[in-house]
């Protein structure tokens, strides 16, 4: 059953984008080509609407519902101070990104040209270069952080954007291209509140025998809202672990790709979202083997409470040419109230005849016995329900960066802070 | 130990309790008091960890008939948790897994429940390391256990020695402990029932529900309860458990069915 868009809001929609368009400042500085394509695209691409299968579940309602509009930030609300072993860089600053500090041994800036050849290359890899939310932070965003990673990197690269103020769109763009061999361990934090948008588009390139370990922490308030990609190009023996965990937004949309472009990598993808009050949160993730040998295994665990609606589609990808390719997906999913809705979705497509692809999902309440047993010891419902939830939560919490620890993950998801 | 002038902790009155439409409990009566150690035999079925249940308050049996008053309060009127914080402890048949969920945490929160019902102060995480240290002691078991998740992965033995810990940290006027025995080793039983005869005192009581006579040989009941068809059918001292051991329960089943047709 899909709801047809009325013509009306088909208006509203386009009116909404010409006006998102109409106040953005003219295209400038290093990512102004980019941004002229974009602006382009975004004029002549429809808002997606429920009635394309990739949305079917995603109402851009609480979007359409912002008047985003580029301005400079001030706030750093509620951080943390750094750990010593991080190097943490405040992507919403107002002038220089580095300000000041010098990068750590391993990462060096991109150059212009460096920029120029390599940005959007993952993002094609991965199919999604023209993907409606990409589209909207390609028009925006001004500047993009852009790194060679050569060797072992130390410190934990922490990188912060937060959207504090009403009416604001923080567009974040970031490049990050691993040599043979290189390792690197990145932290994000997406914070919003408000009436505000946060849009981010990552692109890693991970050359053969590179490690890169992900970690992304989206967490909101109120109508804010979140769309983000990520894309990951991986050369055979290379590492990929990403562990990303979103709560609190009014809408919250995410899409990890990752292409194995000759197989032979390894894959893991860890995932954690809570949906309360009315919140809608979606991850739509592609996985593509691209040759044999190819490993994954992915957890995907979702909370809906309230009325909150939680959406899960997980594309795995094995043509012919991935013989042998190793791969497991498993989506885990609490119900918590009546009117809370979980959609999740498998959508494994297999060619390759020599493959093992495992794939489960489950729905379930909090367990009468296991809410019983802490009872029993004394712990009033309410303290035993948080229990459990909190040990949900925390097989994917503790998989995040050593660094996440500062944010008080845990917490900020279930909202104890 | 039997004293006359025992205060009577928990006194069960004709208690009938279904699953769904299945009347399960049909009239138990039973009267603890203090000091005393009673044991609950009976064939597989016969409504043992049901009784237990309905007293520690499973939501999943509906209470049909009969009353259960613990220290002169209405026990079927209270929540799970506050029958816990009163002192009434169950050692379940099957403890549950709870992933995720640090088992240290666990006997922290609910020892704090506890000793907050009593008018003690909440221990802190330190405090509680030391106290739950000593308790370890009780059931000799190894500090490890304590950063796992609440019995995942335990062995059969290793949750049931984890149940007698929470029993050591809650400090139960009543212990109902359901087959607390079974799945142990020989060193194991010996430990868990000298765990048991340690924490006994004038002041609480204990009921066991138990399949063998080897528990009874280091634990001596001071009544033997025999339950059949969701009744206690005879009730007598720690010889009965013998004669059960000599003759079996086809005697049971005979006095059982003359009951029932009547
Ligand atoms: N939740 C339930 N749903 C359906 N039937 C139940 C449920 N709980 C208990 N019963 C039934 O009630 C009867 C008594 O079960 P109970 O577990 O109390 O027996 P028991 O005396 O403890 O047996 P055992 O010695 O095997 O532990 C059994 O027939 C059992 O199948
Ligand atoms: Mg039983």
């Amino acid at each position: 059953m899909v709801a047809a868009m009325s013509n009306s809001a088909a208006v509203a929609a386009s009116t909404w984008v010409t006006t998102f368009l109409e106040r953005l400042p003219a295209p400038a500085g290093e990512l102004e080509a980019v941004q002229w394509r974009g602006r382009e695209a975004l004029s002549r691409q429809p808002l997606p609407s429920r009635r394309q299968e990739d949305w079917r579940f995603t109402d851009l309602a609480p979007l359409t519902a912002l008047a985003p509009v580029l301005a400079p930030s001030s706030a750093q609300v509620g951080w943390p101070e750094p750990a010593a072993d991080v190097f943490r860089l405040w992507l919403d600053a107002p002038d220089d990104l580095l300000n000041g500090q010098s990068l750590p041994a391993g990462l060096s800036i991109l150059s212009s040209d460096e920029v120029q050849q390599a940005l959007g290359h993952t993002l094609a890899a991965c199919n999604c270069e023209q993907h409606w939310p990409v589209e909207l932070n390609q028009a925006s965003a001004t500047r993009v952080l852009a790194l060679r990673v050569s060797g072992a990197v130390v410190p934990t690269l922490e990188l912060v954007s937060q959207a504090a103020e009403d009416g604001v769109m923080r567009p974040v763009r970031v490049l990050l291209l691993l040599e043979e061999k290189a390792s690197l361990k990145v932290l994000q934090i997406q914070l919003g509140s408000g009436c505000s948008l946060s849009s981010l588009v990552m692109e890693a390139h991970l050359g053969r025998e590179s490690t890169l370990r992900h970690g992304l922490l989206a967490l909101g308030e109120g109508q804010a809202c979140f769309l983000g990609h990520l894309a990951v190009e991986q050369e055979p023996r290379s590492q990929l672990e990403s562990v990303w965990a979103s709560h609190g937004w009014a809408l919250s949309r995410f899409e990890p790709r990752v292409v194995q472009v000759d197989g032979e990598a390894t894959t893991s993808l860890k995932a954690l979202q809570l949906a309360d009050g009315q919140q809608l949160v979606d991850t739509h993730s592609r996985v593509e083997f691209r040759g044999p040998e190819g490993q994954l295994d992915q957890l995907h665990k979702a909370i809906a409470d309230d009325r909150g609606r939680s959406v899960f589609n997980g594309a795995v990808r094995v043509p012919r040419a991935a013989q042998r390719t190793n791969a497991s997906q498993l989506s885990r999913n609490l119900l918590l109230s009546n009117q809370a809705r979980i959609d999740t979705k498998p959508e494994l497509e297999i060619v390759a005849d020599d493959v093992r692809c495992a794939h489960g999902a489950t729905v379930s309440r909090l367990q009468t016995d296991e809410l019983f047993y802490l009872q029993s010891r004394g712990l009033s419902a309410s303290v035993a329900a948080g229990l459990l939830k909190r040990g949900f939560c925390e097989e994917v919490l503790r998989a995040l960066p050593a660094a996440a620890a500062a944010w008080r993950p845990l917490q900020r998801m279930l909202g104890e802070d | 130990m039997i004293r006359p002038d025992a205060d009577t902790l928990l006194e069960i009155v004709d208690l009938q309790a279904r699953v769904e439409d299945k009347p399960i409990l049909k009239g138990v009566n039973l009267t603890i008091k203090a000091g005393e150690i009673h044991a609950v035999m009976g064939r597989n079925g016969s409504g043992k960890s049901t009784l237990s249940k309905v007293l520690a308050g499973h939501p999943a049996y509906t209470v049909t008939g009969g009353s259960v008053r613990y220290r002169g309060a209405d026990l079927l009127d209270l929540e799970p948790e506050q029958r816990a914080r009163l002192g009434l402890f169950l050692g379940f048949q099957y403890p549950v897994e709870i992933p995720g969920v640090s088992n240290l945490e666990f006997l922290r929160v609910s020892t704090n429940a506890r000793r907050m019902e009593k008018g003690e102060e909440e221990l802190d995480t330190f405090a509680f390391e030391d106290l739950v240290r000593e308790r370890l002691q009780v059931v000799q078991m190894d500090p490890a256990f304590l950063e796992r998740s609440v019995n995942e992965g335990f062995s059969g033995g290793e949750k049931k020695r984890n149940e007698i810990l929470q029993m050591a940290l809650l400090d139960p006027l009543v212990a109902i402990l359901d087959e607390t025995d079974s799945g142990l080793d020989i060193d194991a039983l010996r430990i868990v029932a000298g765990g048991v005869n340690h924490l006994a005192s004038p002041e609480n009581a204990t009921l066991l529900i138990t399949h063998y006579q080897r528990l009874l040989d280091v634990i001596t009941p001071d009544y033997v309860h025999v339950m059949a068809g969701g009744r206690i059918l005879r009730t007598g001292g720690k010889e009965l458990a013998l004669e059960l051991e000599d003759r079996g329960y086809d005697w049971v089943d005979q006095e059982l069915a003359v009951l029932e047709v009547a």
